[in-house]
């Protein structure tokens, strides 16, 4: 089983499962009650453990405004990919069935505060949040949607990368991706990027890069290779911010580093300095 | 014609010819398919990548930018060349590049052969994700007509960085890939040895691109791979080169951005 195929996060099978989450980082107990109030952001380390979509439009969306689109797009098996622990078929039916999502993305229109934009949102939990045919055509299909509408458009990311299951058809959904980003650009609407934890890979090589403005979560891992890779390959330890969210934007590739509960505020204010 | 009557190569044979140590590299094709070339350096903001290479070049009657990753004929070449590997600096030069060419109406010819991109600290630090990002969105863009000949590797986004065009021609050795043989059996596999396998199941070759609708046409090469006839296998390189930008220039610039604006959202589209 590869590292985006582990089953979701959960808290600890503990008896008091049902009073408790776990903080996935420090391991403290947080009554669940507050942690849904603190969207999953643990009191004690500050911790943003991942969302998935749903959670993810209800934090930074108008309440109702949020209409699906592009539902109708999922995934192919271009290369009828098989490996050791089973079919593509069968691994992408199981994400579908796991996550209720069609794809790794879900696109929709909504407001934000009362300014009407095009939203995608990723779902680490839809295999790791990878990047395949499915994914690249949903934020294709929602770039062109933010031209046709005049609107903003918004991408909130949580992906590993590429898709190895769709081989070379996954990377070209990196050139697919940009191109309709660049009609949105050329048509001088914003585009924001928003990085959350993780955005690695053929994402960050992508779409999550060339935002008017890249916007993170505190503490994001976000990267282009992967952090084992480069150690064997300077031979060396890498520290332990390299790849964070702060060491990104120490480095000059980050705008803001905005804490979960103020991300839709920091949205809608954003969103007026550009003119919507 | 021989060719016909040779066994059919395995994909994990076509990748070893793909690296052959002395398959023609961008340094060969300079020489024998340019009567000019003036390499241009540095991408303007920290240094001058020696794996990512380019310049003004005269390939037949046409003058063009050409850009190219670069490996090495001998060790220390290699040492000097990353053996093909990029970093930021190396893309932030091809985009310098491709500028000069829009603003002086010259076409692009992209040469590609790297494993990957460089994925070294220094790298991250100094943005490769967001260096190769902007060559994407650039390059979907770029008001002039772009050749992209994958030549032998094709290593997932450190190739695709300088890959986006109006043609993508791949030699018929050549692979391209999402990731090597080798990351893919140790990940999926849980065992570096089953690459083979992986290179198989990636459908990484020439005639699997072309049926997946990623690459135009492939270029056939002299037996045994072009390393055998390097004169011939640039050679056909250069006509190729030169049949696309031919065509490619009877497009108004609308139509040729419009048409590879197509071509890309159509990838994934079954």
């Amino acid at each position: 089983m590869a590292w985006f195929e582990n089953p979701a996060q959960e808290p600890l099978r503990v008896p008091t499962a049902a009073l408790w989450a776990v903080c996935p980082k420090c391991n403290t107990y947080v009554a669940k009650a507050e942690w849904a109030d603190a969207c999953k952001v643990c009191p004690k380390c500050d911790h943003h453990a991942r969302l998935n979509c749903r959670e993810r439009v209800q934090l930074l969306t108008d309440i109702g405004t949020f209409e699906e689109i592009n539902a109708a797009v999922s995934v192919n098996d271009p290369l009828k990919f098989k490996d050791a622990s089973g079919s593509y078929a069968a691994k992408s039916q199981a994400a579908i069935q796991k996550t209720g999502m069609g794809e790794a993305v879900l696109t929709g229109t909504c407001a934000i505060e009362g300014s009407d934009v095009v939203l995608c949102v990723m779902d680490f939990a839809f295999m790791g949040g990878s990047l395949g045919s499915g994914t690249g055509e949903r934020i294709l299909l929602a770039a062109e949607k933010a031209v046709t509408l005049h609107r903003p458009l918004i991408i909130v990311s949580a992906s590993g990368g590429a898709r190895m299951h769709e081989g070379i058809v996954s990377l070209m959904q990196m050139a697919k991706t940009c191109a309709a980003i660049a009609k949105v650009k050329e048509a001088g609407l914003p585009y924001f990027s928003v990085l959350t934890d993780p955005t690695t890979g053929g994402v960050s090589a992508s779409y999550a890069m060339v935002g008017d403005l890249n916007i993170a979560e505190p503490k994001a891992l976000i990267g282009f290779a992967g952090r084992r890779v480069i150690e064997q390959t300077i031979k060396q330890k890498l520290p332990d911010d390299f790849q964070t969210a702060e060491y990104t934007m120490a480095h000059g590739f980050i705008d803001h580093i905005v804490p979960r509960k103020e991300m839709k505020a920091f949205l809608a204010k954003i969103l007026r300095y550009a003119g919507f | 014609m021989a060719k016909k009557t040779q066994k059919k190569l395995t994909a994990w044979e076509i990748v070893q010819l793909a690296r052959h140590a002395e398959r023609p590299n961008i340094t060969a094709y300079i020489e024998a398919m340019c009567d000019d070339f003036i390499e241009l350096h540095g991408d303007r903001l920290f240094g001058d990548d020696r794996s990512l290479i380019g310049g003004f070049a005269t390939i037949g009657n046409e003058r063009v930018v050409l850009i190219g990753h670069r490996k090495g004929s001998s060790v220390e070449e290699n040492i000097e060349a990353n053996f093909g590997m990029a970093s930021p600096e190396g893309y932030r030069k091809a985009m310098r590049l491709m500028k000069l060419a829009e603003k002086y109406s010259l076409p692009v010819v992209s040469l590609v052969d790297t494993p990957g991109a460089y994925p070294g600290s220094e790298a991250e630090a100094n943005g490769q994700a967001e260096a190769i990002a902007h060559n994407l969105e650039f390059m979907a863009r770029l008001k002039t007509p772009v050749v992209v000949v994958v030549c032998g590797e094709g290593g997932s986004g450190g190739a695709l960085g300088i890959a986006v065009g109006d043609r993508i021609l791949m030699l018929e050795n050549a692979v391209y890939s999402v990731i090597s043989p080798e990351g893919c059996a140790s990940i999926l596999w849980r065992d570096g040895s089953q690459a083979p396998l992986a290179a198989e199941t990636l459908k990484i070759t020439a005639e699997h691109l072309l049926e997946l609708g990623v690459i135009d046409s492939i270029i056939s090469e002299p037996a045994g791979g072009a390393h055998k006839k390097p004169a011939a296998a640039i050679a056909s390189v250069k006509k190729a080169i030169l049949k696309e930008l031919a065509e490619l220039g009877k497009l108004t610039l609308d139509d040729l951005i419009e048409q590879r604006y197509q071509k890309f959202a159509a990838m994934g589209r079954f």
